[in-house]
C-alpha cells in the first residue's frame, strides 16, 4: 500500500514538473516570438489604430498599404522609391560576392587540406586571423583603396569587399570539411595520372555538397544583413537593403509611420529567414563550425 | 608541364594570400601608423608621437564609449551565457517538440541587427510601446523610457543584444550537452545522484571547452557591435549609447578626423588581439598535446 502510494505522488511530483518544465519553455517561445508577431500586427494596422490600440492586439481592419509603401513608396531621404531597389541592390552584391568566396574558399580549403606545403599552414593562420578582426581597423584604408580602384561606392566595390573579407570563413569551411578526406585518396589518382585540378573536380566537387551548402548560407547570411560596409562604402544609389531600412525608419520628415518601418524590417528580414526556415539544420551546423574550429 | 603541375597549389592560394597581406595585415598596419599622425580630414604621414592617444583618453566621449562598451559588454555576455544555458539545459529533457522549440529560440540569429534594432525600438517607443500595454492593463503610473533616457538607453541595447544572440549561446551549449559521455551519467544515476548534481557536478565541468568558445564569440560580438546601437539608438540621446565602433565611425565619416578614428581602430583591435590571440594560441596547443 505505502509502495504505490509514494509511487504515485513520485508520479504526481513528476506530472507537476514536467507541466513545468514546458511552461517555462513556452514562455521562452513567446518571448521570442514576440517582437516578430509586433512586427507583423503593427505593419498591418492603420496609422490610427496604432495610436490608438495596443501594442500587442491584433489589427481590426487588416491594412496591406504599409506593405506597399515599405515595398515602393518609402522615403529614404530624399528618394522615395520603397526598399525595391535597395532590395535588388542587395541581390547584385550578395549572388556574386557569395559565389566567388565560395569557390576561392573550396580551392584554398583544397590546398591546405590535401596539397601541403612549406608554408601552407602558415598561409591558413594568417588567413584565419583576419576573420576574427574587428572591421574598424580596415574601413580607412579601404576606402582610400576603393577611391583609387574607381570602384569607389559602386556595387563592384562592395562585391569586391565581401569577397576578401568573407575568404578566412569560407576557407575555413572547406579545409575542415576536406581534412577529413583520406590523402590515400589523392595519392592513388595521382598515381594514375590525375593532377591537381582533375581531383579537385572529380573527386573533391563531387563530394562537397553539405559543405557548400552550409557555406554558401552562412556568406549570403553574412553578406544580406551586413551594415557597416553597405554604409562606410555605398552612395546614394548603391545602398544595400539595410542601410535603406535604417534610412527609412531616421527619416525626420513627414509622419512617423511605425507600420511602414514595421513592414519595411520584414521585407529587409525575409530572405534570410527564408533561407533560415528552410535549411536551419545548414544555418546552425555554418554557427557552430565558426565558432568551434576543427 | 611537369614545373606547372608541382607548383600548382602554391598558385592556387597566392591571390588569397597576397589579397589577405595587402587588405587585411597592410590595413591594420595603415592604420595604425596613421594613428601617430595629426591626420585630419585627409591622411598625413609624419609621425607625430602619440598625441592621438592623448586626445582619445581625454576625450569624454570616448570614455562614455568605452564605460558604454564595459556595462554592454558584461551584462550581454553574462545574461546571454545564463540564458543560453538554461534554455539547453531545459532543451535537454526529453522534450517531445524539442526541434521546433530549438527553431524558434534561434530565428533572431537570421536577421540583421538593423532589423532586431528597428523591431525593439517599436517595442520600446516610451509613448505606444511595451509602457503603453502596462499601462492599459491597469498600471496607470507606469514609465518605461529606457531609450530616451541618458543612464538608461545602454540597457536597451542589451536587451535588444541578449534576444538576438542568446538562441545562439543555446545551440552552442545543446550540443556540448549531448556530446557528454551517456555512460558516466548512467552510472551516476544509478547511483542515485540527483538530476541537479549531475549537471553541478559532472555535465557542466565536462562543458568547459565549450563556455570557452561562447565566451569569445560573444565578447567578439561585443567589441564590434555597431549596427544595434546605430538602428536602435543612433548612439542617443546625445552621444549617451556611444560604443567603441559607433565613436570610430563618426570620428571617420562625419567628423572627418581620421587621426581620432585610426586610434580608436587601433585599441578595439588590440583589445580584439588580447582576447583572441590567447585563445587560438592555446586551441592550437592542446591540439598538439
Amino acid at each position: 500500500m505505502t509502495d504505490t502510494s509514494t509511487q504515485r505522488t513520485g508520479d504526481f511530483k513528476n506530472a507537476l514538473l514536467r507541466a513545468g518544465l514546458y511552461a517555462m519553455l513556452i514562455l521562452f517561445a513567446l518571448y521570442y516570438l514576440m517582437p516578430l508577431f509586433v512586427m507583423l500586427v503593427t505593419s498591418l494596422k492603420s496609422l490610427d489604430e496604432i495610436r490608438t490600440g495596443s501594442l500587442l492586439g491584433l489589427p481590426r481592419d487588416v491594412d496591406f498599404s504599409a506593405w506597399g509603401k515599405a515595398w515602393s513608396g518609402a522615403c529614404t531621404g530624399v528618394q522615395c522609391e520603397g526598399l525595391r531597389p535597395y532590395f535588388w541592390n542587395s541581390v547584385l552584391i550578395a549572388v556574386p560576392a557569395v559565389l566567388i568566396s565560395t569557390f576561392l574558399g573550396a580551392m584554398n580549403g583544397y590546398v591546405i587540406s590535401q596539397w601541403h606545403f612549406k608554408g601552407s599552414n602558415m598561409i591558413f593562420a594568417l588567413l584565419l586571423f583576419g576573420c576574427f578582426i574587428p572591421f574598424q581597423v580596415i574601413l580607412l584604408p579601404m576606402a582610400i583603396m576603393l577611391g583609387k580602384m574607381k570602384i569607389a561606392g559602386t556595387i563592384s566595390g562592395l562585391i569586391f569587399v565581401h569577397v576578401i573579407y568573407g575568404l578566412g570563413f569560407t576557407t575555413l569551411f572547406f579545409r575542415n570539411y576536406y581534412i577529413t578526406i583520406p590523402v590515400e585518396l589523392v595519392k592513388a589518382a595521382k598515381v594514375d595520372g590525375a593532377g591537381f585540378f582533375r581531383i579537385f573536380w572529380s573527386i573533391f566537387v563531387p563530394l562537397s555538397a553539405p559543405i557548400v551548402v552550409v557555406t554558401v548560407i552562412w556568406q549570403f547570411t553574412q553578406i544580406w544583413n551586413d551594415f557597416l560596409f553597405g554604409v562606410s562604402f555605398s552612395q546614394a544609389g548603391t545602398q544595400p537593403i539595410t542601410v535603406a531600412l535604417n534610412n527609412i525608419v531616421n527619416s525626420t520628415t513627414g509622419v512617423k509611420e511605425y507600420n511602414v518601418d514595421m513592414a519595411a524590417a520584414i521585407i529587409a528580414a525575409l530572405p534570410t529567414l527564408l533561407v533560415y526556415v528552410v535549411a536551419g539544420k545548414y544555418f546552425i551546423r555554418g554557427l557552430t563550425a565558426g565558432s568551434v574550429k576543427g | 608541364m611537369e614545373w606547372l603541375q608541382r607548383h600548382m597549389p602554391k598558385m592556387v592560394l597566392a591571390p588569397s594570400f597576397f589579397a589577405v597581406l595587402l587588405f587585411v595585415y597592410g590595413f591594420i598596419a595603415w592604420t595604425a601608423y596613421v594613428s601617430f599622425t595629426r591626420s585630419r580630414l585627409l591622411p598625413k604621414y609624419e609621425i607625430e608621437g602619440v598625441i592621438q592617444y592623448e586626445r582619445l583618453f581625454e576625450s569624454p566621449r570616448w570614455e562614455v564609449a568605452i564605460t558604454n562598451l564595459a556595462i554592454f559588454g558584461i551584462l550581454f555576455i553574462g545574461i546571454a551565457m545564463i540564458l543560453g544555458l538554461l534554455l539547453a539545459i531545459l532543451l535537454d529533457q526529453k522534450i517531445r517538440t524539442e526541434g521546433a522549440l530549438r527553431t524558434i529560440y534561434l530565428y533572431p540569429m537570421a536577421l540583421s541587427f538593423i532589423v532586431t534594432g528597428t523591431a525593439w525600438k517599436w517595442i520600446l517607443n516610451p509613448g505606444l510601446g511595451i509602457e503603453a500595454v502596462v499601462k492599459d492593463m491597469g498600471w496607470e503610473s507606469f514609465e518605461f523610457d529606457w531609450l530616451t533616457d541618458p543612464d538608461m538607453a545602454i540597457y536597451t541595447v542589451v536587451i535588444a543584444g541578449v534576444w538576438q544572440s542568446s538562441g545562439f549561446v543555446m545551440a552552442l551549449f545543446l550540443a556540448g550537452l549531448r556530446s557528454v559521455d551517456e555512460e558516466i551519467i548512467r552510472a551516476a544515476m544509478v547511483d542515485g545522484v540527483s538530476t541537479a548534481r549531475i549537471y553541478r557536478s559532472i555535465i557542466i565541468p565536462s562543458m568547459a571547452p565549450i563556455f570557452m568558445s561562447a565566451l569569445i564569440v560573444l565578447s567578439h560580438l561585443a567589441i564590434k557591435s555597431f549596427d544595434l546601437v546605430i538602428a536602435l539608438t543612433g548612439g542617443g540621446p546625445g552621444y549617451a549609447t556611444d560604443l567603441p565602433a559607433t565613436y570610430m565611425y563618426a570620428m571617420a565619416f562625419s567628423r572627418g578626423d581620421l587621426g581620432q578614428a585610426a586610434s580608436s581602430a587601433t585599441v578595439m583591435m588590440m583589445v580584439v588581439v588580447a582576447i583572441i590571440v590567447p585563445y587560438l594560441y592555446s586551441e592550437l596547443r592542446t591540439r598538439r598535446d
